[in-house]
C-alpha cells in the first residue's frame, strides 16, 4: 500500500516536472534561441575523482548527463547538438585509457541505436566528425553503422567529434580541395562564379572551396560554445566556425551540468544576441 | 563605472509562432523578463565585486598581485571590437599598461582591420629599427611588426584568418601541381599540420600562438581571431575597451599563471 502511494507521488511528481519544464522551455522561447549548441564534455575525470569513482566511471556518468542535456536540447528547439567527445590529442592518454574510452564509445553507440531511446524519440541524425581511421576498428564500424541508420531520419542533427581537432580538419579540407580543384581543372570544368571569395584566383583555393569540405561543411556555424569546468580554452574545437559563436564557460565539471546550467547558457546567449546579429549583418554586407 | 549601461537589456517582441491566447503571451512576456532581470542583476553584482577587487588590487593589498610571473605567457593577443578600436586613445593606454607589466609580444586584432588603419600610423614612426629583433617570431612571417619600448606588436584582422589559410591552401595546391606524377593525380595530396604550418610562413600568414587572449567587448567571443593558431590559447573576457582597468588586468595576468594545461593528455 505504502509502495503503491509512493508510486503515485512520483508519478504525479513526474508530471509536474515535465509541465514545469515545458513552461520553463516556452517562456525562453520568447527570445531568440540558439539554432547550434557545441560542448566540450570537460571534467569527466575529475568528477571520478571527486567522487571517488573507479577509473573510466566518470565518463559513463557524463554519458548519462549528455543524453539528459541532449533531450533538452532537443524539447527547446535546438536544431544541432555538436559534442567533442574525444581529441586526436586525447591519444597520448594512458593506452589503457584509450582503449577503455573506445570501448565506451562503442557500446554508448550501440545503445543509442536500440528502440526508445532519443534517437528514435527525436528522429536524430547522428553524424561523427572528425579522422575516423584513427579510432579503434570496432568503434570506426559502430560509427558508421550510426551514421548509416539515420541518414534518412528527418529530426534535429547530433554531430560527435571523435578523433577530432580543428586543424586536422582543417588539413583535411585542404587536401580534398586541391583534389577537386585538380580534377577540375583536369576536366576543363573550372566555372567562375564571379565572385571572389568562391573563385579565389584562377587554380588557387578560395575560402568557400576549404568551407565545402569541412566536416561541418552541411551545419550552420555554432551559437554557442559551452566548455564546462570553468576552463577558458577551446582546446582545438571548431576554431574555424566560430568566427561569432558566443564562447561559455560554466564552473560545474560535464557530469555536474545540469537543466539549470543550461537554461542560464541561453539566457546570456539571449542577452548578448543583438550584438552578434549586428556583426553578423557587418560581415554579410 | 556606468553599471546600467554594462547590463545590456533585450527587447525583442514576441514572436508569431505562438498559437495561444494573448493572455497567455502577456504572461510568457513577462516571466521571461523576470528571467532576464535576475541574469542583469547577476551581472550587476558581478560588475560590484569586480569594481571592489580592482580597487583592492590598486590598493596594493593583495601580495600576490604584486609579483606577476609571467615565464609561461610568451605572446599576448586583444581582441577589440571593431566599433570599440576606433577609442585610439584606449588602446595606447592599454598597450602601455601592457609594456609596463613586462608583456613581451601582443597581438592587436579587430575584425574590420581599425587598428590596422588608426594605431600602425603611430607605431611606425615608434619602431626603431635598431631595436632588438623579436625572439617570439621571424619577423619574416609577419607583415605587420611594430615595436614599442620593449614590446613588439603584431597587427591583424579578419582578411589574415580565413583568408590567409586559403592563400596557404593555394601555395600547398600550386606545389602539388608541379608534381607530373601518374600517382600525384590518381590520389588525394598527402598534407600534414606540418605543410600547412610552414606554407602559412612562406605566405606570410603565419604567427606566434597567443598562450592568452583578451577579449575587450560586449560578448565573449574571438572574433575571427586566425583559427591556426587558437588551438590551445586562454581566452578572457575582458568587458567593454571603454571600462577597462589596470588592476582587472593584473588579476587575469595572475590567474592565467596559475593555469595548468595537460593537453589532452
Amino acid at each position: 500500500m505504502r509502495k503503491r502511494s509512493r508510486k503515485f507521488v512520483a508519478k504525479i511528481l513526474g508530471r509536474l516536472w515535465r509541465l514545469f519544464r515545458r513552461w520553463l522551455f516556452l517562456t525562453l522561447s520568447i527570445g531568440p534561441m540558439p539554432e547550434h549548441i557545441a560542448f566540450i564534455l570537460d571534467g569527466n575525470r575529475r568528477y571520478a575523482k571527486k567522487k571517488n569513482l573507479k577509473m573510466g566511471a566518470g565518463h559513463n556518468v557524463g554519458f548519462n548527463s549528455l543524453v539528459v542535456v541532449l533531450r533538452y536540447c532537443y524539447e527547446l528547439g535546438v536544431e544541432y547538438v555538436t559534442v567533442y567527445a574525444f581529441s586526436i590529442d586525447n591519444f597520448r592518454r594512458k593506452p589503457e585509457e584509450v582503449k577503455g574510452l573506445m570501448a565506451l564509445m562503442k557500446e554508448k553507440i550501440d545503445e543509442l541505436l536500440e528502440e526508445d531511446t532519443i534517437v528514435h524519440k527525436f528522429g536524430l541524425r547522428i553524424k561523427f566528425w572528425g579522422n575516423l581511421d584513427m579510432l579503434s576498428e570496432p568503434a570506426r564500424v559502430a560509427a558508421e553503422r550510426a551514421m548509416a541508420a539515420t541518414a534518412n531520419n528527418t529530426g534535429p542533427v547530433l554531430s560527435v567529434c571523435v578523433a577530432y581537432t580543428s586543424t586536422n580538419e582543417i588539413v583535411r579540407a585542404i587536401k580534398k580541395s586541391c583534389s577537386t580543384k585538380r580534377d577540375e581543372t583536369a576536366e576543363g570544368s573550372l566555372g567562375f562564379t564571379g565572385d571572389p571569395l568562391r573563385d579565389g584566383a584562377c587554380g588557387s583555393i578560395a575560402v568557400a572551396d576549404m568551407e565545402d569540405n569541412l566536416d561541418s561543411a552541411d551545419c550552420p556555424d555554432p551559437d554557442i560554445i559551452i566548455r564546462t569546468s570553468g576552463e577558458t580554452r577551446l582546446s582545438n574545437f571548431l576554431l574555424w566556425q566560430s568566427t561569432l559563436t558566443h564562447l561559455q564557460n560554466p564552473i560545474p565539471l560535464w557530469p555536474e551540468f545540469s537543466l539549470r546550467n543550461l537554461i542560464w547558457a541561453i539566457l546570456e546567449y539571449q542577452r548578448v544576441y543583438p550584438y552578434f546579429e549586428a556583426r553578423r549583418r557587418g560581415l554579410a554586407k | 563605472m556606468d553599471l546600467a549601461r554594462e547590463n545590456t537589456w533585450v527587447w525583442i517582441p514576441l514572436p508569431q509562432k505562438f498559437q495561444a491566447p494573448m493572455i497567455l503571451k502577456l504572461i510568457l512576456g513577462f516571466c521571461w523578463y523576470l528571467l532576464h532581470l535576475m541574469v542583469n542583476l547577476r551581472h550587476m553584482g558581478s560588475s560590484v565585486n569586480d569594481l571592489l577587487f580592482s580597487y583592492i588590487i590598486s590598493m596594493g593589498l593583495l601580495l600576490k598581485h604584486q609579483n606577476l610571473q609571467l615565464d609561461e605567457l610568451n605572446s599576448l593577443a586583444v581582441v577589440v571590437d571593431s566599433e570599440e578600436a576606433k577609442n585610439t586613445t584606449k588602446i595606447k593606454q592599454l598597450l602601455c599598461w601592457l609594456s609596463s607589466i613586462g608583456i613581451k609580444y601582443v597581438i592587436l586584432y579587430d575584425m574590420q582591420g581599425v587598428l590596422k588603419q588608426t594605431i600602425r600610423t603611430d607605431l611606425e614612426s615608434l619602431t626603431n629599427t635598431s631595436m632588438t629583433p623579436c625572439s617570439v617570431v621571424d619577423a619574416k612571417m609577419v607583415t605587420s611588426l611594430f615595436h614599442f619600448e620593449k614590446m613588439a606588436i603584431e597587427i591583424i584582422s579578419l582578411a589574415d584568418g580565413k583568408e590567409g589559410v586559403a592563400k596557404a591552401a593555394s601555395f600547398l595546391y600550386s606545389e602539388h601541381m608541379k608534381d607530373d606524377s601518374e600517382i600525384c593525380y590518381r590520389s588525394e595530396p598527402d598534407f600534414t599540420e606540418s605543410d600547412v604550418a610552414n606554407a602559412l610562413k612562406a605566405t606570410g600568414s603565419a604567427g606566434a600562438e597567443p598562450d592568452l587572449l583578451l577579449v575587450y567587448g560586449p560578448a565573449r567571443c574571438h572574433l575571427g581571431f586566425p583559427a591556426w593558431r587558437l588551438r590551445y590559447t586562454e581566452i578572457v573576457h575582458m568587458g567593454r575597451l571603454r571600462s577597462m582597468k589596470f588592476a582587472v588586468i593584473v588579476k587575469t595576468m595572475h590567474d592565467f599563471s596559475k593555469k595548468h594545461q595537460n593537453y589532452g593528455k
